[in-house]
């Protein structure tokens, strides 16, 4: 390691951390891209004294980089790298106990809503979903054994914004932490942590890695002794990111800033001729001055709104399901954030495992239709979809 | 054997935009089939050294070329035909063949076009490896190398003879960053029926499309903008399918092919190319513009500057110019000016340009430190000249290492 060089990256510009954070030069041969370990065991110089690294379950340098660079651009002081996102969550739901309460929002991720009421709650943990939008919703939900608050924000998939500061102090004021899951925003667009969060959670496998071609999950701490608590959890669990995804992700990480930026400029625009086309009956996104949170909107979210878009067509779920079988750039597929542009139908697909009277109380309707903006030209995408909603 | 060209110009899209897809649709899309092994989004590697018959007249219908398909690795992969066609499609040309590095791409151009006694002419601003193999290794064999200087174009037209077999130059060129006019260029090839290359690297499709032109042969170290990621090596010819059939199959003999997973990780890299060139272009423009005005900076060398030689020429071909940039430090011998090297932080000293990281060099610690002070006189090669590479950073923090450094 470098460190002086290390620390003089750490005080850049977001793009310029992208790169060089976690990326040092590798001291023994001068490669300007650090190695990738693949060795499951390290050898050590002595019995019972261990190296820095010892089993790449409790640690392994390509995992340990790219950690440095999510740690850096979240603004956090520690990451640890998951296998998938429900990993990362998994493990931070395992800083509960028995008769423990968590609060979480009602537009969160169905394997998400799986997890806390199918999983967690065998360990005796009860869970509640309360809408984060709410701030009073949200006080009201909070129990003296409320140990963790868990928001999505944009939610899944309404794209609902919460106010991450409003909610970390209320949070706080019950002795709870605040966890965010950050994927949809990306710590381009909103820095949870800076906001007041203690916990920012991400599905890796999205914007972060961005190519769909590796699965991961990552949790992000500003405190050492919560960090602690949390690699404790990873290291006795066992989902840590492999070392190849490591690679990858920190290759994507590079070209994190100008994806984001572009998709969401691409989204806006999509999302405005979506809104004055006659054959949509409502489109959802953060960046449209008719959005229900658009002020809050625009104050969390910085330099874009996401590049999600939610819609509905007229014509209700058979025109629904046709449209999302006839794009063409648009592929059919669950996740999200990557270069290829996806769709699909939530209530089909990504929000399957919410029980059907959840779905239907929370909004997430049949004929609801989610956008997955990429890369691709903006002018390519439209003609995509004007062809697909048909007349 | 009966392997082809790959072939693309990236119609096998699914949409018909009137104006043809955007480059960065292409980018993701091109090349690719619409569906792929186990319905997975992205391509599968294929690891595999050679492929499986199902019978004996399988091999057959192989050999009488009833059926294309893979046979053993050192003729190609599935990874490899993807990466083609989607290089040709951004490069607007018929067909591309991958190589394993820039170099084995160029060497199977000559070693396919060259018998003894035939001539090549070269510009003489040019990537030094280029022309030590023509002048050290293709002389073995007969094979007659003339230099003239860059973009005279009569000088080498009067350098024509009956052998001349190609016409060779980089545009930009390396470092000067010289830009070639292509039509002047590709216009003596076609009066004296020679063939003619060039080596956009320093351009990359997204600037530059010398097929446009004329120019039957395009050269690229892939390695560079089109990986991007200073992880990898390759080169690519692109050309019409016929002119790359016989350098397919020298290719398939010499065994110069690029690996599956290297071939994966520069399909990926290409994604996100036309973002990547945005940045770079941005960085390249913003760089030069600031050493230009610095008072301790005697020269800059860009295209996009309008004190460039070739900011005309530059600004009609060109849609942008790129990360490179070289300058020369006012008063300064070759020890001074690499303090200034020495005082980079976010900048790392190494050769190579094109990845996301800034690189920095001078030309002649790096490149030419073992050549005569007249030989780098002869070749611009100045004691004070740096030559970097714009990554894709955050530009304000770029101009701010570069302040420092040049701080007296």
């Amino acid at each position: 390691m470098d460190p002086q060089s290390s620390s003089s990256a750490a005080s850049k510009r977001f793009a310029t951390r992208a790169i060089h954070v976690g990326a040092e030069p590798d001291p023994r041969t001068g490669a300007v891209i650090p190695p990738l370990v693949l060795a499951s065991t390290f050898v050590q110089q002595v019995a019972g004294e261990w190296g820095e690294y010892d089993y790449t379950r409790s640690g392994n340098p390509t995992r340990h980089n790219v950690e440095l660079t999510l740690a850096s651009l979240e603004n956090g002081t520690h990451a640890l790298a998951f296998s998938s996102g429900m990993a990362a969550t998994h493990a931070a739901t395992m800083l509960l106990e028995n008769g423990d309460h968590i609060v979480a929002g009602t537009d969160i991720y169905g394997g998400t809503y799986r997890l806390l009421h199918k999983i967690t709650n065998r360990a005796g943990v009860t869970v509640t979903l309360a809408p984060t939008t709410d701030l009073s919703a949200l006080r009201a939900a909070m129990t003296p054994r409320t140990r963790l608050v868990w928001l999505e924000t944009p939610g899944n998939p309404l794209l609902t914004i919460s106010d991450i500061a409003a909610c970390a102090e209320i949070a706080h004021q019950h002795g709870a932490l605040l966890a965010v899951d950050n994927t949809f925003a990306t710590p381009v667009l909103t820095q949870p942590l800076t906001l007041g969060a203690d916990i920012v959670m991400h599905s890796a496998t999205k914007y972060l890695g961005g190519h769909s071609d590796l699965l991961g999950g990552a949790l992000i701490v500003k405190s050492s002794s919560l960090r602690d608590r949390l690699y404790f959890i990873q290291n006795a669990t066992g989902a840590v990111l492999s070392p190849f995804e490591s690679y990858l992700l920190a290759r994507g990480l590079k070209t994190l800033d100008l994806r984001v930026r572009h998709q969401c400029q691409t989204a806006l625009e999509l999302a405005r001729r979506l809104q004055v086309d006659p054959r949509v009956q409502h489109v959802i996104y953060p960046g449209l001055p008719d959005h229900p949170h658009a002020a809050l909107a625009q104050r969390q979210l910085t330099g874009g709104a996401g590049a999600i878009v939610t819609l509905e067509v007229h014509g209700g779920v058979s025109r629904a399901k046709r449209m999302v079988e006839t794009t063409r750039l648009f592929r059919l597929a669950v996740s999200l954030g990557a270069v290829e542009s996806l769709i699909e139908q939530p209530a089909l697909m990504s929000h399957a495992s919410y029980a059907a009277a959840d779905r239907a109380r929370y909004g997430i309707t049949d004929g609801l239709v989610r956008l997955s903006v990429g890369l691709e030209h903006v002018d390519d995408l439209w003609e995509d979809l004007d062809q697909a909603i048909g007349h | 054997m009966s392997s082809k060209p790959t072939t693309s110009n990236g119609q096998d899209l699914p949409f018909s935009r009137a104006g043809g897809p955007g480059a960065s649709t292409l980018a993701v899309h091109a090349g690719e089939a619409r569906q792929k092994v186990g319905d997975s989004i992205t391509d599968a590697i294929f690891c595999a050294s050679t492929y499986t018959f199902a019978n004996t007249q399988a091999v057959i219908d192989y050999i009488q070329q009833k059926q294309p398909r893979e046979e053993y690795g050192r003729y190609g992969n599935p990874s490899q035909r993807v990466v083609e066609r989607k290089l040709a499609a951004l490069e607007g040309g018929e067909a591309a063949l991958l190589f394993s590095s820039g170099m084995s791409a160029l060497v199977g151009l000559l070693m396919t076009l060259m018998n003894s006694g035939d001539e090549v002419i070269f510009f003489d601003e040019c990537y030094h490896r280029s022309r030590e193999f023509c002048t050290k290794h293709l002389s073995r064999f007969g094979v007659v190398t003339h230099q003239v200087r860059a973009c005279d174009y009569a000088a080498m037209e009067a350098a024509v003879t009956p052998r001349t077999r190609l016409l060779v130059s980089e545009s930009p060129t390396n470092p000067h960053l010289s830009v070639v006019d292509l039509q002047k260029f590709a216009a003596i090839g076609k009066r004296h029926g020679v063939a003619t290359l060039i080596d956009a690297t320093l351009a990359s499709p997204y600037n530059l499309r010398p097929i446009q032109y004329g120019v039957d042969y395009v050269l690229h170290s892939a390695t560079k903008y089109l990986g991007g990621h200073n992880d990898l090596l390759a080169g690519v010819l692109i050309a019409t399918q016929e002119k790359l059939e016989p350098i397919d199959k020298l290719r398939g003999i010499m065994g110069a092919i690029n690996s599956p997973h290297n071939i994966y990780l520069l399909e990926r890299g290409l994604k996100t190319f036309e973002l990547r060139m945005q940045r770079h272009n941005a960085n390249g423009q913003a760089l030069a513009e600031f050493l230009d005005r610095h008072p301790r900076v005697e020269k800059v060398y860009y295209p996009g500057l309008p004190s460039h030689p070739y900011y005309d020429v530059a600004r009609e071909t060109m849609s942008g110019f790129g990360g490179l940039v070289t300058f020369l430090v006012r008063n300064a011998d070759w020890q001074a000016t690499a303090a200034i090297v020495d005082r980079m932080q976010l900048a790392r000293i190494a050769p190579s340009l094109g990845g996301v990281e800034t690189l920095i060099e001078q030309p002649l610690v790096m490149s030419y430190f073992e050549a005569t002070p007249q030989d780098r006189q002869k070749w611009g090669i100045h004691d004070n000249m740096i030559r970097v590479a714009c990554g894709i950073e955050n530009t304000e923090d770029l101009l701010a290492d570069f302040e420092q450094a040049l701080r007296p």
